[in-house]
């Protein structure tokens, strides 16, 4: 298994490149320096000097991808390119266009992220898992199909729907819980608790009809008919039977999803207030921000990496059959 | 049952058990007395807390040099205090002594550095003799902690030696002294370090005498450790002692008061400077940009800037009281009650971010904000809701009157402008018809309409580039733009679409189109894509076609914009200043010859490049000379010129209004000046009972849940039961 998992990490390696040359083309195809010196300094007072100033203590002085004027390896190094995307690769982010230091930001901005991702995405799979069981349970009756009508109306509506209509009545209109906010200490649960919720509700129209689906397939199979013949509940079968022989494609969906957890939502710490990596990314963005958007992408995609070579892993433990070679 | 079966189910049960102990000493630990929507944290007991937010983004700088955007000066000017600052009330604007004893005084001098009259041709240089008070200190903090021998204590060789430290109050020790003149001439000699990036360092080293040679100096040095700028000298600034410094400036520049009221002139000791360039702070954020120090009346206690930023009182802040005079009107709307008094009023303030309009505007009415904003007035989207066009204009809604939520008009200083390109080749020029080409535009442009149809009334028609409040300002008939208005009993009335048909006609477009070719005359419009909508395109082309003229438009993102003002590459476009002080002369420049970009080659403010040689004759006279009747002259002359040559399409001043919770008082806003916060007064217990009232739980959604939650598991139990209970062929059947 570990000369299987070194493989898959000497893998990423061109697959982290291509990511960051992808990022960088697109960001300054939009943006060029200049428009990030004027967005960093404001719309009164910019001298093409002070634009100049700024890009050269930033090091955006110099060309993107090939320095002409550079002799021998410089021509290379020597450019916007290395000097900011290169580095990474030693995960040195460095700081951000206003001048923080990013590694201190994402640190602390990931454990808010973390604190609703965590819950949401446990509770979350455990409802859903729970629902489409119980869905399993009363196959081809009316009750099934009209569940699945209610879950097929559930994942046609926009996640942005779920927050403001759950900010509008429970928070708003009901007045139980916060509408946004989030304290690192006190009472910081039941910042939790909207989120969380709109969450597990938001998801379970799309998460319960697709476990229902794999749990269909194994129901059919020959093993439930002789556990039902030899007498077992039916809340046996669907929970010690069906569910262990159905992880192999639910472990596929979720397991890739756990390292990206630290990344945040961007949608929910928006309109949640939670100060967490997802509105980092979003703030990033709306102010032109690049060394915090590659830093982001870069730690995005080495996540989705872990979570690709997890899956593989727990594969393992799902199915003793399979072999990693 | 087997044995283990029934152990793992005692097991299961206990669990539970514990689980529901844990949910219900959890539900009263949150049980006490504030409302269970409640998102402040509990004040510290005995202090009063302002509750207020930051809209959308956090600031991203603090240090004075650096910063300059309305949202930071909300900080910087509550931390720092400059020399100068502005009367509270007073309108038009007056600038008052802030840390100086009395205004600066002015001496005038020769090429030789003789002095001289103020109106003598011979002026090559001006002088400002600045006295501090002599009870303006620093607020406590760790660069000016000494150790047993008198050396500051938190001076590290390493980063390793000062790595436990991640914030300003996990430093244990602090200390303070009293502001000194050098602070205010390191401060100045730090907008001129290129390394630092002021914004101000070109604009001032225009003025300043050896700014730039000082910049070109440190700019050249080494900078692998701290570099003391005391070592430096600049040639216009001057120590005389203590409390006295001078600063001379090149020519003359009344204007330059203004400047000594804004963050940048604020005092900045070489201690401090010292203190953040320790190793390794840098990397956990500990600099001038993030954690201020200063003498003004609060201290930055906590800075996060994700999510909440909080002030505390300056126990160290100097003797300050509430003004005994302003305005007329201003002791009837009650802002003088507290005149006399001590400030400030406030213990705390806790900035919280908020980026979405529903959760501003719902904490807002729930009462957990005191105001509704600082620097923008109301949540974009939910602002049809909170008011309504009655017969005195806008209106707050009913629900909002019942919580006994008031009104604070502003009229910033301000003005929003459609501008043409006067280089245009259709629309520019200086000719009798393509000066009637723009003025039939302007009258088809219902200003009045547009203002009252996309911003709710809010906001002024502009005759004047000069907003209200600033002198130079007229009101009334002199203030009427005779050229698109005509004054009809006591109001200015729009001139009727029939003349502006008429000199469309003239100008050589009968009907809107061209009289040699035919074409139809279409006009291009170059608008930022966030200022612009379908609705208000419909409107504008609507709106032109009255006169026969067709509108395309070319929205674009800010940089795109502005990249074409500067190449000249647009026919209409869309601008916007607001006034760094109030001087006219801050706001005729926008109109200034050298100033257009196509002129300077340079980012200049008078994007249509508008060009008239009397006009940049009379601006650089008023622009040295001192308020008066010879410069009030000049002033209505040069507007006299603007209007003639129809340089704007439409103009307005934007007015902003802001809501106050009844508990909050002194909400007068101050349209230059954001070092307002010491004059806020909040009365805490009224608004713990308001908050009380306005949320009171509705519980009984929670109890239909759990009816609907039994309701619908039911059948499927009973369903569950029968089919566990049914035989084969029952099950069949």
């Amino acid at each position: 298994m570990l000369t299987y998992i070194i493989r898959r990490l000497f893998y990423a390696i061109p697959i982290l490149l291509g990511v960051n040359l992808l990022t960088f083309t697109l960001f300054f195809v939009v943006n060029t320096p200049d428009d990030m010196a004027v967005s960093q300094l404001g719309a009164k007072y910019v001298t093409p000097e002070a634009i100049q100033s700024w890009k050269k203590k930033n090091g955006y002085d110099r060309p993107l991808f090939y320095n002409p004027d550079a002799a021998g390896s410089g021509a290379v190094t020597e450019t916007i390119f290395f000097a900011k995307s290169l580095r990474l690769f030693a995960f040195d982010f460095g700081r951000s266009e206003s001048g923080r230091d990013i590694t201190t930001d994402i640190s602390t901005r990931m454990w808010p992220s973390l604190a609703v991702a965590v819950p949401s995405f446990v509770v979350g799979i455990w409802v859903n898992i729970c629902v489409a069981l119980l869905v399993v349970m009363f196959h081809a009756t009316r009750l099934d199909r009209w569940i699945v009508f209610v879950f097929v109306a559930m994942m046609s509506i926009s996640y942005l729907f779920y927050i403001i209509g759950g900010q509008y009545l429970v928070a708003k209109t009901w007045r139980l819980v916060p509408i946004s906010g989030f304290h690192a200490h006190g009472q910081f649960w039941k910042f939790l608790i909207l989120p969380v919720l709109v969450g597990v509700v938001a998801g379970i129209g799309s998460g319960a009809r697709w476990y229902r689906t794999l749990f269909l397939e194994e129901a059919n199979q020959d093993y439930v008919r002789t556990a039902r013949a030899k007498g077992a509940s039916e809340i046996r079968i669907l929970f010690r039977h069906i569910l262990p022989n159905a992880l192999i494609p639910i472990l596929t969906g979720i397991v890739v999803l756990i390292p990206s957890l630290f990344m945040g939502g961007l949608l929910v710490e928006s309109f949640f207030g939670i100060p967490g990596l997802g509105s980092y990314m979003l703030d990033a963005i709306k102010s032109q921000d690049f060394a915090i958007v590659r830093s982001m992408v870069f730690i995005g995609s080495i996540l989705y990496i872990i979570g690709l070579i997890l899956t593989d892993i727990s594969y393992t433990w799902a199915d003793p059959r399979l072999r990693l070679d | 049952m087997k044995v283990d079966q029934i152990a793992s189910n005692t097991k299961t049960q206990r669990h539970f058990t514990q689980l529901w102990l844990m949910a219900v000493v959890m539900f009263l630990a949150a049980c006490d007395e504030r409302p269970w929507n409640d998102p402040q944290l509990p004040s510290p007991d005995g202090l009063v807390t302002y509750q207020s937010m930051i809209i959308s983004t956090p600031p991203k700088h603090l240090d004075p040099a650096i910063s300059y955007a309305s949202d930071e000066s909300l900080f910087t000017m509550q931390i720092y205090e400059p020399p100068l600052t502005y009367h509270f009330l007073k309108r038009p604007y007056e600038l008052i002594p802030g840390a100086l004893d009395s205004l600066p005084e002015v001496t005038y001098l020769d090429s030789a550095g003789k002095a001289v009259k103020e109106d003598d041709e011979s002026v090559a240089f001006t002088r400002y003799t600045l006295h501090l008070r002599d009870d303006v200190h620093y607020q406590p903090h760790p660069a000016f902690a000494l150790d047993a021998s008198g050396r500051p204590e938190y001076l590290f060789e390493t980063a390793e030696a000062g790595e436990r430290y991640h914030q300003i109050p996990d430093f244990p020790h602090t200390g303070d002294r009293p502001v000194q003149a050098n602070d205010y001439v390191y401060a100045i000699k730090r907008l001129a370090d290129p390394v630092i990036g002021s914004p101000m360092l070109g604009f001032m080293s225009q003025y300043i005498v050896g700014m730039k040679a000082f910049s070109e100096q440190v700019g050249s040095l080494p900078r692998d450790q701290w570099l003391n700028l005391d070592n430096y000298s600049m040639k216009g600034l001057e120590v005389v002692d203590d409390r006295t410094l001078t600063i001379t400036i090149i020519g003359r520049y009344p204007q330059f008061l203004f400047w000594l009221a804004m963050p940048f002139f604020s005092p900045v000791s070489p201690e401090v400077d010292r203190f953040y360039q320790n190793p390794g702070f840098v990397d956990r954020n500990l600099t001038l940009d993030w954690w201020p120090v200063g003498s003004g009346p609060f201290l930055m206690a906590s800075n996060d800037p994700n999510s909440e930023i909080i002030l505390e009182r300056n126990p160290n802040y100097r003797a300050d009281f509430f003004p005994s005079e302003g305005e007329p009107g201003d002791l009837e709307a009650g802002f003088l009650e507290d005149a006399g008094k001590p400030i400030p009023f406030l213990d705390r303030a806790v900035f919280r971010l908020e980026k979405e309009s529903l959760s501003q505007w719902t904490k807002f009415l729930q009462g957990y904000y005191d105001r509704s904003g600082e620097v923008h007035s109301q949540p974009a989207g939910l602002f049809d809701r909170a008011f309504q066009i009655g017969a005195n204009g806008v209106e707050l809604a009913p629900e909002l009157k019942e919580h006994n939520i008031t009104m604070s008009p502003d009229v910033q200083p301000a003005v929003y402008y459609y501008g043409f390109n006067m280089r245009d080749p259709v629309v520019g020029g200086y000719t009798e018809k393509k000066r009637k080409l723009r003025r039939a535009l302007q009258i088809a442009f219902q200003t009045e309409d547009y203002l009252n149809i996309f911003y709710m009334g809010n906001g002024i028609v502009a005759e004047n580039p000069i907003p209200p409040g600033i002198p130079g300002h007229l009101e009334g008939e002199a203030g009427m733009n005779p050229y698109v208005y005509d004054w009809v009993d006591g109001v200015a009335q729009r001139k009727p679409i029939e003349y502006a048909r008429q000199l469309l006609a003239e100008a050589g477009y009968p009907n809107g189109r061209d009289e040699i070719t035919g074409e139809p005359l279409k006009i291009f419009l170059d608008v930022q894509s966030q200022a612009i909508n379908n609705t208000l395109m419909t409107w504008i082309v609507r709106v032109f076609s009255q006169i026969g003229v067709q509108v395309e438009f070319r929205p674009a993102d800010f940089n795109r914009t502005r990249e074409k003002m500067l190449t000249g590459n647009t026919q209409i476009f869309s601008f916007g200043w607001s006034a760094d002080y109030p001087d006219p002369e801050n706001f005729l420049f926008l109109l200034y010859g050298p100033e257009g970009p196509l002129e300077c080659a340079c980012d200049g403010a008078n994007n249509g490049n508008y060009s008239n040689e009397e006009y940049d004759r009379l601006f650089r006279q008023m622009r040295i000379l001192p308020q008066g009747p010879e410069r009030d002259s000049l002033v209505a002359r040069m507007v006299e010129l603007f209007r003639y040559d129809a340089v704007w399409l439409f103009a307005y001043y934007p007015t902003e209004i802001f809501l106050n919770n009844s508990w909050v008082h002194n909400n007068k806003r101050h349209g230059i000046s954001r070092a307002t916060l010491k004059y806020v007064r909040v009365e805490p217990d009224e608004r713990a009972k308001m908050q009380n009232r306005r949320n009171q739980p509705i519980t009984s959604p929670l109890y239909a849940a759990a009816l609907i939650l039994v309701a619908l598991a039911l059948p499927g139990v009973i369903a569950y039961r029968r089919r566990q209970k049914a035989t084969a062929r029952h099950a069949q059947e």
